[in-house]
């Protein structure tokens, strides 16, 4: 019968395997030098953190007497702190939770702010103006100042500090998803999907979210990036994680008093926070060039 | 007088490529022509050919990965390529001029018209305000733009895409220019706009002895301005030769089997075949060996595969790039064997009277939020756009109609409104007996499954992010065709119905070209066995190769599977070959309705009339009345009194069509006619196309 314009070359792999999969997932990554300088960064801080006890024979709460204020020296790489804490190792334990708390705040706001931002710009009109404007009443407030309000609410624990994260990123993402499904749920297979009768969430979770997530990744990137901030910020003003806890922003404010005797606590864990955001910034913004291009 | 002797644009062995990431594409390969003074050369191909790429090779207008390789490029006798960047731009300013296919994007939306006309005179000829301004005016009169004068003052918006693309065409004028590029100028216009441009640029020929490229992919607009005519089939050059022998005498066997797949206007499906070109057109980066053309010819042997033909004069005046093309006879061809369909029972049965579809008064209206301040409180007059107004229709089962009319008729939200996306404010749906009127979210499931829609834009027609086979099995999943086991095997019964094979089933959309995207949402529309399919302008953004296969699926499924269908589009020669029955729709109302065989001979709605005058023919010999519609389709939102046609009509007979709605004249069997003019004289009304009698491919 009519064939037309058919094509399909025999031999080709009916399945894709997930080796293939996976490439081209990181294609866009290997293909941009910016994201793997900035995939460098972040690793470097991943697995520092996760094989933290192999690396140091110090614990981050072990006080050596004699290291007290002292720089680096061969026993202590970096130096200790005013009580002869080992610096490295307060280091990069303290990466193990900021990059616990980071990703977990920005992956609530995400969800929350997600859902809001799809039932807005799905189903628009009262619940549209309803729900973003309850958006904008929370990003009216400055997020310095939403994220104490919150602490001193609920007291100072991981937890609320997470909380804190969700509840002053949730706008900016729902913002951002209700653009994109703005323009999405116009594309045809939004309305051949209607045609099915399919229900509103199964269109807006599956049909559209899939569809957006290229520029919600990279938006999550950028955020995870300000979470480690805000976290730093917060231990640094000394609401974040209760003391000893080793945390980049509390180090920095303890060794704040010393700063003339010895720099060394304060000046580390500054650069830990600012080459953890950088790096996130960098593999960000060269995923999103990548991707752009692939469209 | 050495002027004759030169040709104006000389091109000769050009070669353009592209940088990839994959590695260089061979857009353009050694493509030369010529074009005297006066002269139009039609370079007409399918999509991805490289006639777009040869117009801005010609001008240095390539994309920044874009490279001439190889060829020469000479403009009245003088070298183009290696010329400065300053050398070029004065020559584009005073010497040649382009014309793109999208007007708006042209012209500068926050300029005046007027600054935009008169700024191409102060910068390249030097004039003062003053005289700009003159030329000006003389120049928007000679495209016969009406107040010129008002023109001039206003924005780019303000004006309709005709006359947008009129202005384009002044200011692309306005120097005189030797060479004039026009690449697809009158694409995005509706019929009765294109008509009236092209017109112009026929006249524009005769007066201002312009030089013409003229390229389009569609070969009615070739046949009616080109004096010569180049075919390019990926990136080279076919076939060329004057205009009458393409169309007459096409001797190469892509352009013959391009002809043959264009539906010609007033044949149907039952008088006639479509044979698709087999095959898909060839990436560049992946050419055969030989002729370029060898996998999808059916003439193909052994030698063409190992040798690469020339472009060689084989009559005088006549170039074709095949080995053998003395040996082919048009005449002869025959399609292969068993591939022909028995055509008459593609028709509609005469026993199938029951009606499927009951559209009764149906109005279907938008809001339009008002721009004044009161209205921001929801105090102001509410104000809507009459999409679809008062439309009346019957579909019985089995059958197809088509519904044609320009953009802004309401032909596809009156479809939405049938299927539910969109809701009526007023009338009467029926379907199967059951009352449809609820939009489609408040419908019973098993009504839903019965009416499904195909789309027109094959790149958003399908879930970028789910393979083939979950898009095609999600309806079966739905309303429970198959058993849970057994979806995979009906998912590839599925795809074979149309035409493709299981390998697909777990390729993305980004993965298949736009025809084989248009037959996976055909194989998802009808994988719940619907009762009623409604095609929005299925075919529009596809090659007419891929358009004759598309369409000739759509009949063989529709015979399958008993579908009734509606058929959307403005492309009336389309609507003609694919339908029973035809509706005619202006501003949201039909204004003719009744048996397509009846719809294109006389006596016609003076609208349809127009627009079937206006249809370009792929046959330089036909006939066609000449009947050119003024003024602007009035808006919407506030549409004339009495008859919405009467602001254009050519016929209007007097206060008579201002006033009073038009009447329902009976003008045979199921034909209606809304119009004041009495029948008798409707009768008298000549046939407005005559396609010349011996033409071939009436099988």
């Amino acid at each position: 019968m009519a064939t037309g314009e058919q094509a399909s070359p025999p031999g080709l792999a009916t399945r894709r395997s997930l080796g293939k999969r996976f490439r081209d997932a990181i294609a866009p990554i290997l293909a941009s030098k910016v994201a793997l300088v900035g995939l460098g960064l972040v690793s470097f801080w991943v697995v520092v953190a996760i094989f933290a006890p192999l690396i140091t024979p110090y614990g981050p709460l072990e006080h050596d007497l004699e290291a007290m204020n002292l720089g680096p020296s061969l026993e202590h790489l970096l130096g200790a702190d005013n009580l002869g804490r080992d610096l490295w190792a307060r280091l990069i334990y303290g990466a193990r939770t900021i990059l616990i708390l980071a990703p977990l705040s920005v992956f609530c706001a995400l969800a929350v702010g997600a859902t809001l931002g799809l039932i807005s710009g799905y189903f628009g009109g009262w619940t549209d103006e309803v729900v973003m404007r309850l958006l904008d009443a929370i990003m009216a407030f400055p997020a310095i100042l939403l994220y104490l309000i919150i602490i001193f609410a609920l007291g100072p624990s991981a937890t609320n500090v997470v909380i804190a994260i969700t509840i002053a990123g949730t706008p900016g993402i729902a913002r951002l998803v209700r653009s994109l499904t703005l323009d999405i749920r116009t594309r045809e297979y939004i309305a051949a999907a209607k045609l099915r009768g399919e229900n509103p969430f199964y269109i807006m979770f599956v049909e559209i979210l899939p569809n957006a997530r290229g520029p919600i990744i990279v938006d999550a990137m950028l955020r995870i990036g300000y979470a480690v901030i805000a976290i730093g910020t917060l231990g640094f003003l000394g609401v974040g994680l209760p003391p000893p806890a080793p945390d980049w922003g509390s180090m920095v404010a303890q060794g704040r008093i010393y700063i003339w005797i010895n720099p060394w606590p304060v000046l580390w864990p500054s650069l830990a926070i600012s080459s953890l955001v950088i790096g996130l910034n960098l593999f960000a913004d060269g995923l999103r060039e990548e991707t752009m291009r692939y469209q | 007088m050495e002027n004759i002797k030169t040709p104006v644009l000389k091109v000769e062995n050009l070669a353009i490529s592209y940088k990839m990431r994959r590695g260089e594409v061979p857009a353009v390969r050694d493509v030369s022509f010529e074009i005297h003074a006066g002269e139009t050369l039609g370079l007409v191909g399918e999509s991805g050919c490289g006639k777009s790429t040869v117009a801005f090779g010609i001008v240095n207008f390539l994309d920044r990965n874009g490279s001439i390789l190889n060829g020469s490029i000479l403009f009245q006798g003088q070298e183009l390529q290696g010329q400065s960047e300053e050398e070029l731009r004065r020559l584009r300013g005073n010497q040649i001029s382009m014309v793109y296919q999208d007007p708006l994007a042209s012209l500068n939306p926050c300029l005046r018209i007027g600054e935009q006309l008169s700024e191409v005179l102060i910068v390249h000829r030097g004039l003062s305000k003053e005289e700009a301004y003159e030329k000006c005016i003389e120049m928007l009169k000679g495209v016969y733009m009406p107040d010129p004068e008002a023109m001039m003052l206003r924005y780019p918006h303000q004006l309709s895409g005709g006359q947008q693309q009129r202005v384009v065409l002044a200011i692309a004028l306005l120097n005189n220019p030797a060479l004039l590029i026009m690449d697809e100028p009158t694409t995005a216009l509706d019929v009765t706009v294109e008509a009236g441009v092209l017109d112009l640029i026929a006249e524009l020929r005769r007066e201002f002895d312009t030089t013409i490229l003229y390229i389009s992919h569609n070969l009615g607009v070739i046949a009616y301005v080109s004096d010569k005519v180049s075919v390019m089939y990926t990136g080279e050059i076919v076939e060329q030769a004057s205009v009458e022998d393409i169309f007459l005498k096409p001797m190469h066997p892509y352009t013959q089997a391009l002809m043959r797949c264009v539906p010609k206007l007033g044949e149907s499906k039952e008088s006639s075949y479509l044979p698709p070109i087999p095959g898909r057109v060839p990436s560049p980066m992946n050419l055969p060996p030989g002729c370029i053309f060898v996998p999808r010819c059916q003439y193909a042997r052994q030698f063409c595969r190992q040798k690469h033909p020339e472009l060689r004069q084989v009559v005088p005046g006549h170039f074709i790039c095949c080995h053998f093309a003395e040996e082919i006879a048009e005449a002869e061809w025959q399609p292969p064997e068993g591939l022909v369909p028995d055509l008459t029972t593609r028709g509609r049965r005469e026993n199938a009277a029951e009606a499927i579809l009951e559209v009764e008064h149906v109005k279907t209206y938008y809001k339009q939020r008002g721009r004044s301040l009161i209205s921001l409180f929801g105090l102001g007059k509410k104000q809507y756009v009459k999409a679809v107004d008062d439309v009346s229709l019957e579909l019985p089962k089995g059958c197809t109609l088509g519904i044609v009319g320009e953009s802004g008729c309401g032909k596809s939200t009156l479809g939405k409104t049938i299927v539910g996306l969109e809701s009526p404010i007023s009338g009467k749906l029926k379907f199967l007996g059951f009352d449809i009127l609820a939009p489609v979210v408040k419908r019973d499931k098993r009504l839903v499954k019965e009416l499904q829609m195909i789309f027109q834009n094959p790149d958003s027609t399908l879930n970028p992010s789910f393979s083939v086979g979950y898009q095609i099995g999600r309806p079966l999943r739905r309303f429970g065709k198959v058993s849970h086991n057994q979806q995979r095997k009906e998912v590839i019964r599925l795809l074979n119905a149309v035409r493709l094979d299981a390998s697909y089933y777990n390729r993305l959309p980004r993965q298949l070209s736009g025809g084989e995207k248009q037959r996976v949402a055909l194989a998802r529309a009808i994988a719940a066995h619907p009762k009623l399919v409604i095609c929005d302008e299925p075919t529009s953004s596809l090659d007419v190769s891929v358009q004759a296969a598309i369409l000739n699926l759509l009949l063989d499924l529709q015979k399958e599977y008993d579908i009734a269908m509606i058929f959307i589009s403005h492309d009336l020669s389309v609507i003609r070959f694919f339908s029973d029955q035809v509706a005619v729709m202006y501003l949201g109302k039909v204004c003719e309705i009744g048996p397509a065989q009846a719809i294109y001979s006389p006596p016609y709605h003076p609208y349809t009339e127009a627009l079937l005058s206006a249809v370009p023919i792929a046959d330089p010999c036909a006939e066609q009345k000449r009947i050119r519609l003024g003024g602007m389709v009035p808006s919407a939102l506030n549409p004339p009194g009495g008859c919405y046609f009467h602001t254009r009509c050519p016929r209007k007979l007097g206060d008579i069509c201002e006033e009073q709605d038009p009447p329902r004249k009976i003008a045979g069997k199921e034909h209606y006619i809304y119009c004041h003019i009495p029948l008798e004289e409707l009768c008298k009304m000549g046939v407005v196309v005559t396609l010349p009698k011996d033409t071939k491919g009436n099988s």
